[in-house]
């Protein structure tokens, strides 16, 4: 009696679960709500919810005539390496994604990475520009360019706009992107002006607050630009403090600058500066004007470059998934069948610029953006970069 | 006295360094030896400002303080908020008070709110226990506790955003010997110095410093004496917590970036100077701050000239060094030799 009750609850609750599991599609997202980075969990989640807004509006998405209606689930990874891994465990084992969009930031994608490929599972982080996070793992993407294109930039922007014929950086050791950013600068701007014309290449750890020291040095080395590869919360006391120290000349940073909050935190220390980034805000036009106008009439804020990506990323997603043509049900053959469907994206429309993957690597062939922080604190677009 | 001593010849030391500088100009590295000198007494007067709050508490209630880091957050946010009331940010004052005025407003008031919130902490967390008669042990995780409810409370109710401190002091820079020194800086190193002066004068001075010399001394023959020893306690935890709160404003007076977790590790480096100072003395909170702040410095100062050295090992090398004057005298540089110590 007993087993034929257990039998008949199990029936009654596989039943719905398969016709559930049926026209609905589980992409997971793996982004910091809370901890360093708040913002860029916020904007990420903002993005995702307006495009699942728009695709479940419209009916659904359409995969080979069927329509399937978008779930989006997401795990708070507090912007830490550890809590990013359990977060990827849970969508993959747990929650049984098709997809994990994030996480973002590099120091969380390596690792969170590792535990996608292992599993099977197609992953594209939004916003990781570390090499390693896609290095030899077929099932990672990205939707963003990587450290190795953006170090070169930037100091091909240094040597020629800015004229620097030396440079100082200043980064955290501690954290895989800055190092990562820091130390391809370095190789680049000593190919263009020299060996040691980085004359200060200073260090420091997460959660810094005083950088006193390590500016006094730099100083002393009296660099023609300095390069800052490090987040929003970090910047403003890096640049008051290079200020208050005497420091007179640019400081050039990277996409890690492009976050709606960078401006709240610096006010008139940032503007005037320049940073490398995926796109700009001020000054955008066609499907991208587009996003940024509803993102921002739905959410009062101006998108950033988080939130562009993010929806890039959940786009190229979808557009993978309707060129797999159907869906087994069988979540295995789907995730692989979907990884070969990403592997091959040509041309992929995104408002960050046309992305097209080789089938070899998960990182995409795109161009970057510098960006001229205004006199108004918007960051607005300077010129274009392409490999 | 020997130690004492030294702690206020230094500055003189420094002096006459600065006349030596001074004979020999155009030396490009005495000029950043100069400014990394300034760049540690500044970031020392925040750890012996903090210091000293652990100290207090230590000294009269022999109870570690864990949630002090923490409430010299608190500081920070209250002194924040008090800011930008004063500055006409919420519609309740006019705006157009001048900065000066919204300066002077918030520094009292910060210290008294932010004091407020120490005792309050004594009064529900530390108290019943205390009067239980429970161990030093469970009030020393009481704290701990108290700490981390402080900082996830402020996480759940302000979010994870970070603040940006208004800038109550216009941006001037003076420059000593080709250093540069900002006057938020200065006045951080100068009121370091006067609470220090003002410390020593208290407790050894004051009817109550001596209240709460008798209370560390003997918690029991106390009240015998007709000393009231809740009143000496909460005494205790207002001055200590006020200093926490006039640290939080000067530290984000300087570092105008609030963020909920601000005061854990400045709060832990300020607990390790105050035991290397030796802990339960007023000067050796002092000293111990400074020491750290010049360690630190140094260690980044160094990393060109000495090999193996580099900026991030800033925390390694000078816990190290801190843990070898511990190890040749565990009572630290000032304390006296107990028999019972956690």
């Amino acid at each position: 009696m007993k087993k034929l009750l257990v039998a008949l609850l199990v029936a009654a609750l596989a039943i719905p679960a398969v016709a559930f599991g049926a026209d609905t599609i589980k992409i997971g997202f793996n982004i910091p709500l809370t901890g360093d980075q708040p913002k860029v969990g916020e904007m990420s989640k903002d993005a995702a919810e307006m495009l699942q807004e728009k695709i479940n509006g419209a009916g659904g998405l359409d995969v080979g005539g069927k329509k399937y209606k978008l779930e989006f689930v997401y795990v708070d990874n507090e912007a830490k390496p550890e809590s990013a891994v359990n977060a990827a465990l849970k969508l993959i084992e747990g929650d049984k994604v098709l997809a994990m969009v994030g996480p973002q930031a590099s120091a969380r994608a390596i690792p969170a990475a590792e535990i996608a490929n292992n599993n099977k599972t197609v992953m594209v982080s939004a916003w990781s520009t570390n090499p390693k996070t896609t290095l030899d793992r077929p099932y990672v993407f990205r939707a963003c360019f990587l450290d190795d294109f953006q170090g070169p930039v930037a100091a091909k922007f240094a040597s020629g706009e800015l004229k620097a014929k030396t440079a100082g950086v200043l980064y955290d050791v501690a954290s895989d992107y800055p190092k990562g950013l820091a130390e391809e600068f370095k190789k680049s701007f000593e190919t263009i002006n020299g060996p040691k014309s980085v004359v200060a290449f200073e260090t420091f750890t997460t959660k810094d607050v005083d950088f006193k020291a390590q500016l006094t040095k730099i100083i002393e080395a009296k660099p023609d630009v300095l390069f800052v590869p490090q987040y929003y919360n970090e910047v403003p006391l890096i640049i008051k403090q290079a200020r208050d120290l005497g420091y007179k000349g640019p400081v050039l940073g990277s996409d890690s600058w492009g976050s709606a909050e960078l401006m709240n935190l610096c006010g008139d220390d940032c503007k005037g500066q320049y940073f490398v980034t995926h796109y700009a805000a001020a000054g955008a036009k066609g499907a991208t004007k587009e996003f940024i106008d509803a993102f921002t009439a739905k959410f009062k804020d101006t998108p950033d470059d988080v939130a562009a990506l993010t929806w890039d990323a959940t786009g190229m997603v979808l557009a993978a998934i309707q060129k797999m043509g159907a869906l087994s049900n069988d979540l295995a053959k789907d995730r692989t069948a979907l990884r070969d469907a990403m592997s091959t994206m040509r041309d992929y429309a995104g408002i960050t610029g046309k992305m097209s993957f080789d089938g070899k690597t998960g990182d995409p062939v795109k161009c970057a953006v510098i960006v001229k922080i205004n006199d108004k604190g918007e960051f607005a677009f300077h010129e274009s970069v392409c490999p | 006295m020997g130690a004492e001593g030294l702690a206020f010849r230094a500055p003189f030391a420094f002096v006459t360094f600065l006349v030596l500088n001074q004979l020999a100009p155009g030396q490009d590295m005495l000029h950043t030896l100069m400014q990394q000198a300034l760049n540690a007494l500044q970031q020392g007067s925040i750890y012996a400002l903090i210091a000293l709050g652990y100290c207090l508490v230590y000294g009269v209630l022999l109870l570690i303080n864990f949630a002090h880091g923490d409430i010299f957050m608190v500081g920070a946010y209250v002194a924040f908020f008090i800011a930008s009331m004063a500055m006409g940010k919420y519609g309740l004052l006019p705006a157009g008070i001048p900065k000066w005025a919204v300066l002077a407003a918030t520094v009292p008031l910060t210290m008294l709110l932010t004091s407020g919130v120490g005792v309050l902490i004594e009064r529900v967390a530390y108290r019943p226990l205390r009067l239980k008669g429970a161990n030093r042990l469970y009030v020393v995780i009481t704290a701990l506790m108290m700490g981390i409810i402080l900082e996830y409370g402020n996480l759940s109710i302000l979010g994870a955003n970070r603040l940006s401190f208004p800038s109550l002091m216009p941006r001037m820079i003076f420059e000593p010997f080709g250093a540069r020194i900002t006057i938020t800086e200065l006045s951080a190193i100068v009121t370091c110095f006067a609470v220090f002066a003002l410390l020593q004068w208290i407790v050894t001075k004051t009817k109550l410093g001596m209240a709460m010399q008798a209370v560390s001394y003997d918690k029991f023959a106390v009240p015998l004496m007709g000393i009231p020893l809740d009143a000496v306690i909460v005494f205790t935890f207002f001055l200590g917590s006020s200093l926490a709160g006039l640290a939080g404003l000067l530290y984000a007076l300087n570092f105008p970036v609030l963020d909920p977790f601000m005061g854990a590790m400045v709060g832990w480096k300020a607990f390790v100077a105050a035991v290397v100072g030796g802990i339960g003395d007023i000067r050796g909170a002092f000293v111990g701050g400074f020491l750290m702040a010049f360690l630190e410095v140094a260690v980044v100062a160094a990393s060109d000239y000495v090999p193996f050295i580099k900026p991030e090992m800033r925390d390694l090398v000078s816990f190290s060094a801190l843990l070898i004057i511990l190890t040749i005298k565990p009572t630290g540089i000032f304390g006296k030799p107990k028999t019972t110590k956690i």
